[in-house]
């Protein structure tokens, strides 16, 4: 069930010599965006009943609402230091210092250290970090940037990916050869290796960070738009648009790329969680922006002031977990988008 | 006829894109951040003079084009990758102690995630909707959407901080015990965290595919013929449905190996194995371009040749290459 039929009704009526339907004669624009808003529908209503889907959907919509509600939920001033801290270091997960039994212990080797009595509360729902910091406001203001990158990521890649794709599967010849040369190439270099020469040398912020990942991901998404691009190409429509004198342009805005976006939408969502996973990697391996904390920004963090070795698990384990679940929800939908459009898949 | 000329065109691609990945390298790291001679000076504190020197060793007074690439593909064809910033010694020495443990680790970690990935998908694909399936494709893709980094941090709080089950680090005990089979049951013992946090990193992904592999397949008239010849199940998905579902894996898993490496650098570096993942995390963390270079080139031509492999086993494995 593809989102679009392959043969327009409009054109085929004309074409075979029918006599006009009885209704009264709508523009051609009305009727494709009749017919475009009736396969949506009917795209929706088989997703819906797609068990895996609805569920990757609902994750999905929590996390950005997450994202977007950052302010609302704690304030940003909370992800740095707050008053009261020094006692609270490395709290587990609902747990606050009772300051009336702070007594100072004395450690191997001479030093001391402030230790105390703990109890319940939800002041740092999900413990604080060595340096007092509430784990919870990171975590709800690092949605932001791990989304934030792994959005913008993907529309670059998909803009490469379908301009590369397209003119190379459209206009065949010198153009294809060169596109899809181009294309192979990327495909073949290993993209940690590309990306960690290029952030290294570009240096870490946020913007290079997101160059980094689009230019190491548009390189499947343009192979898949050319294959469909090449099997839309001589279908019939496209034939009788070009008799009728339609421009290059007009083709490729109004019959190729209606035809090829539901293949692209799935890959879309898929290359999302990749390229969020790939934040995380290169935030890992030092090459993240410092001064924007996302989750894999956290986790870097953590791991290099010793979370690990000091054994707060819960310092590593929510952006850990906040990543997993993201990308779940992104692979979630995009597996059952493509059990829908790809009609090899269907059920028999 | 036909196999040798497609070997042959393959070959030439291969090359092509090796070619393509030198003059990247080389317009990566000697044209965009500008003088090499001027970092490493930076970085070593040198004189004036001796950055002088340096200019004219990497032939930074010539042209950068033609003379300076010339030098630098002369350099590279001949092994030659450059000194490393902070141990002023030659990277392909340093590549070639660490490549070992790299080898090691990925290797067992893909033979173990693609054998299990494969056994989990054709169970699930084949009784497609029941327990089983629904459950694996569950925990596939749980698995596949965990950033190897992160599990390999929570493996190694648990079992090596926590429990103290296993070694939190390293790839041997210092220094390693006496006797070859405790040594390798030393070394086993320090593989044994990276290589599960890469195996549970890549078995989902595996499956996955594996499981829309063979649900092409089983669609396939010849499947259906099979069927129709009356022969058991078991067979029909033996030898008909299996072996062709999986000619896709052959490519994936060649085409996933570049992933699979970018998961390896982040492992090795959570578990700090002396392979060559801890090694280029070191590099980015130092600013060491030339050891960041060399490993970029290796890793991509590792890729490449096992790209062409792929292509020569795709020969073997389906015969319509050969007639083409």
């Amino acid at each position: 069930m593809s989102l679009i039929p392959n043969e327009p009704l409009d054109s085929s009526l004309m074409l075979r010599g029918s006599p006009p339907p009885a209704a009264p004669p709508k523009s051609p624009r009305r009727i494709a965006w009749d017919r475009r808003r009736r396969s949506l529908r009917e795209s929706w209503n088989t997703f819906r009943e797609n068990k895996i889907g609805i569920a990757g959907l609902v994750m999905l919509c929590i996390f950005i609402a997450i994202a977007v509600c950052a302010p609302l939920i704690v304030p940003h001033k909370q992800t740095e230091i707050t008053s009261g801290s020094s006692i609270n270091k490395l709290m587990p997960p609902l747990r606050e210092a009772i300051p009336s039994t702070c007594h100072e212990v004395s450690q191997e080797g001479g030093s001391t250290k402030i230790a105390c009595d703990t109890k319940f509360s939800m002041r740092y729902p999900m413990g604080t970090d060595g340096f007092g910091r509430s784990i919870f406001a990171q975590w709800v203001w690092g949605a932001r940037i791990s989304l934030l990158i792994g959005l913008t990521a993907t529309v670059i890649a998909m803009a490469v990916g379908a301009v590369v794709g397209i003119s190379g599967g459209f206009f065949g010849g010198h153009t294809d050869t060169f596109m899809n040369g181009i294309t192979n190439w990327f495909l073949v270099i290993p993209w940690i290796a590309l990306a960690i020469a290029m952030a290294s040398v570009l240096g870490p912020s946020l913007l290079n960070i997101i160059l980094v990942i689009a230019i190491t991901s548009w390189a499947s998404s343009a192979r898949l738009v050319r294959s469909q691009t090449l099997s839309v190409r001589n279908r019939n429509y496209v034939e009788r648009a070009r008799a009728l004198g339609a421009s290059n342009w007009h083709i490729i805005t109004r019959d190729i790329l209606p035809n090829v976006f539901p293949i692209i939408f799935a890959n879309t969502i898929l290359l999302v969680a990749l390229a969020i996973l790939s934040e995380t990697t290169l935030s890992i391996i030092g090459l993240g922006d410092p001064t924007r904390v996302s989750w894999g920004q956290m986790l870097e963090r953590g791991f290099n002031a010793g979370a690990s070795s000091l054994g707060a698990w819960w310092w590593l384990f929510f952006p850990g977990a906040g990543i997993t679940l993201t990308v779940l929800g992104f692979a979630m939908c995009g597996y059952a988008l493509d059990e829908i459009l790809n009609p090899r898949l269907r059920k028999r | 006829m036909g196999a040798w000329k497609y070997i042959l065109k393959k070959f030439f691609q291969a090359f092509l894109t090796l070619l393509f990945v030198l003059a990247v390298n080389f317009f990566l790291f000697r044209v965009l951040p500008g003088d090499p001679a001027k970092s490493v000076a930076r970085s070593l504190k040198l004189s004036l003079e001796d950055t002088q020197k340096l200019r004219v060793e990497f032939g930074l007074d010539q042209p950068v084009f033609p003379n300076q690439f010339v030098l630098y593909v002369e350099n590279t064809v001949t092994g030659n990758l450059g000194t490393s910033y902070i141990t002023a010694r030659p990277v392909s020495e340093a590549i070639a102690t660490r490549v070992w443990w790299t080898l090691l680790l990925v290797g067992t970690s893909t033979v173990l995630a693609t054998g299990l990935g494969i056994i989990v998908g054709i169970k699930g694909a084949w009784r497609r909707g029941g327990t089983f399936d629904v459950g694996s494709l569950g925990v596939s893709l749980t698995l596949y959407s965990m950033p190897e980094g992160w599990l390999g941090m929570m493996l190694l709080t648990f079992f090596a901080v926590t429990l103290h089950v296993f070694p939190a680090g390293q790839a041997q005990s210092a220094p390693p015990p006496a006797g070859a089979i405790p040594q390798f049951v030393d070394i086993l013992n320090h593989l044994f965290l990276p290589c599960l946090t890469l195996t549970l990193g890549y078995i989902g992904e595996y499956s996955i595919i594996m499981r829309a592999s063979l649900l092409e397949t089983i669609n396939e008239d010849f499947v259906g013929t099979a069927r129709a010849k009356g022969l058991l199940d078991k067979n029909v998905r033996r030898h008909h449905a299996v072996p062709n579902a999986l000619l896709p894996i052959v490519t994936l898993v060649v085409l996933n190996f570049g992933y699979i490496l970018g998961g390896a650098i982040v492992v090795e570096y959570v578990f700090s194995y002396p392979g060559l993942g801890a090694f280029t995390v070191e590099a980015i963390n130092a600013n060491d371009f030339p050891v960041i270079q060399g490993v970029f080139l290796l890793t991509s031509a590792a890729v490449i040749f096992a790209n062409f492999i792929a292509d020569l086993l795709y020969v073997y494995l389906d015969p319509r290459v050969r007639e083409v």
